[in-house]
């Protein structure tokens, strides 16, 4: 069983399969994971398609799989994992801030409350947000 | 800022927090009108350059930052605790009220005002001070998250090395250090190591000061 975790979930992958410094795993899984797809014109998401890089498509498909470990390095994240490999952990890549950062666009996020209620920044559209952060510790 | 709700303004509390359980009893002391929500991955850090807290960021209407993440309020007091009367002396308590007022103030006046308030910021300022993605901080906040991970499964010294590994990335960061770092009784990441860390400060601010009329330094 692997781990995959971002910046947002921990996702457990049952059917990963880890080489290396290679993380295989399915086409659905990847999607799930990172809400990248494959298709014919490379790995995409919000309408914006990555190619697989000429000459190294063996580096990142295989038949039934894709290597996600090389991906997200070639997207620029980071790829962690513990000694044992069972557990991964992906950076922010540096693609997913740009544009919004240029726009100014405060990045959406979601979280619960102490009810387990669940909010999003975007709900809060229409008003001035002061974004407070604390911490107990 | 309660008294702001009818002007189209909300507070977000989000405890950085990933001990299960541990702000509940500030939530439930404080009892806000406002959401206060719970961010156990420190997913905001990532998101939007948060090392230390009390950290906010100003939002407007439609979404846009109108000031990034800076020091809310805070100012460091206990950098000036007399070694003598373990107290600190009123010039330092008074700079503290002095800077939660003057931010208050300042968030009073946007509330009013909006964009013509001279604390909304430039566009071009507001980008000057959004640092780019930065790789090794990136990673830091991935190795914070596979720490996480691996304390909240049990496997502590594996944990310990991915904190220490990540604070050593981000050094700026408070926040990865104070989380991962052991408590005192009530929870608080204070007690030697913290002192050292601060002391290692030297000249540099704890809570550096944001520029809003007085209390820049």
């Amino acid at each position: 069983m692997v781990t995959v975790i971002t910046p947002t979930a921990s996702i457990e992958v049952p059917t990963a399969v880890v080489v290396e410094d290679d993380l295989w795993l399915d086409a659905g899984d990847l999607d799930r994971v990172t809400g990248y797809e494959l298709k014919p014109e490379g790995f995409c998401r919000d309408d914006v398609c990555v190619p697989v890089p000429a000459g190294r498509e063996a580096e990142f498909l295989r038949p039934n799989g894709v290597n996600l470990a090389t991906l997200w390095r070639h997207l620029g994240g980071a790829v962690v994992h513990d000694a044992s490999a069972a557990s991964w952990s992906l950076g922010d890549a540096p693609a997913d801030h740009h544009a919004r950062l240029d726009a100014l666009e405060a990045p959406d996020f979601t979280l619960p409350d102490v009810s387990g209620a669940l909010h999003s920044l975007r709900d809060y559209r229409g008003q001035k947000v002061l974004l407070a952060a604390w911490a107990s510790w | 800022m309660n008294e702001l709700a009818d002007r189209n303004f909300t507070v977000i509390a989000v405890a950085l927090d990933s001990e299960p359980g541990a702000p509940d009893p500030w939530i439930e002391q404080a009892a806000p009108t406002y959401p206060a929500l719970i961010d156990r991955a420190h997913l905001l850090s990532t998101l939007y350059g948060i090392v230390n807290v009390p950290t906010a960021i100003w939002i407007d209407e439609d979404g846009r930052i109108v000031r990034p993440a800076e020091v809310a309020g805070a100012y460091e007091a206990f950098r000036h605790v007399d070694p003598e009367t373990r107290t600190v002396p009123e010039e330092h308590r008074d700079r503290a009220r002095h800077h939660r007022s003057t931010y208050l103030d300042a968030i009073r006046d946007w509330a009013a005002s909006g964009p013509a308030s001279r604390h909304a910021l430039a566009p071009d300022e507001i980008r000057r001070r959004l640092n780019p993605p930065d790789p090794a901080i990136a990673e830091a906040h991935a190795r914070f998250r596979l720490g996480q991970h691996l304390r909240a499964t049990g496997n502590e010294p594996e944990a310990r090395a991915q904190f220490d590994e990540a604070s050593s990335l981000h050094p700026e960061s408070w926040a990865i250090w104070r989380q991962a770092a052991d408590k005192l009784e009530n929870g608080i990441a204070g007690g030697a190591a913290f002192s050292a860390r601060v002391a290692a400060l030297g000249d540099r601010h704890y809570y550096p000061p944001p520029d809003i009329d007085g209390i820049a330094e």
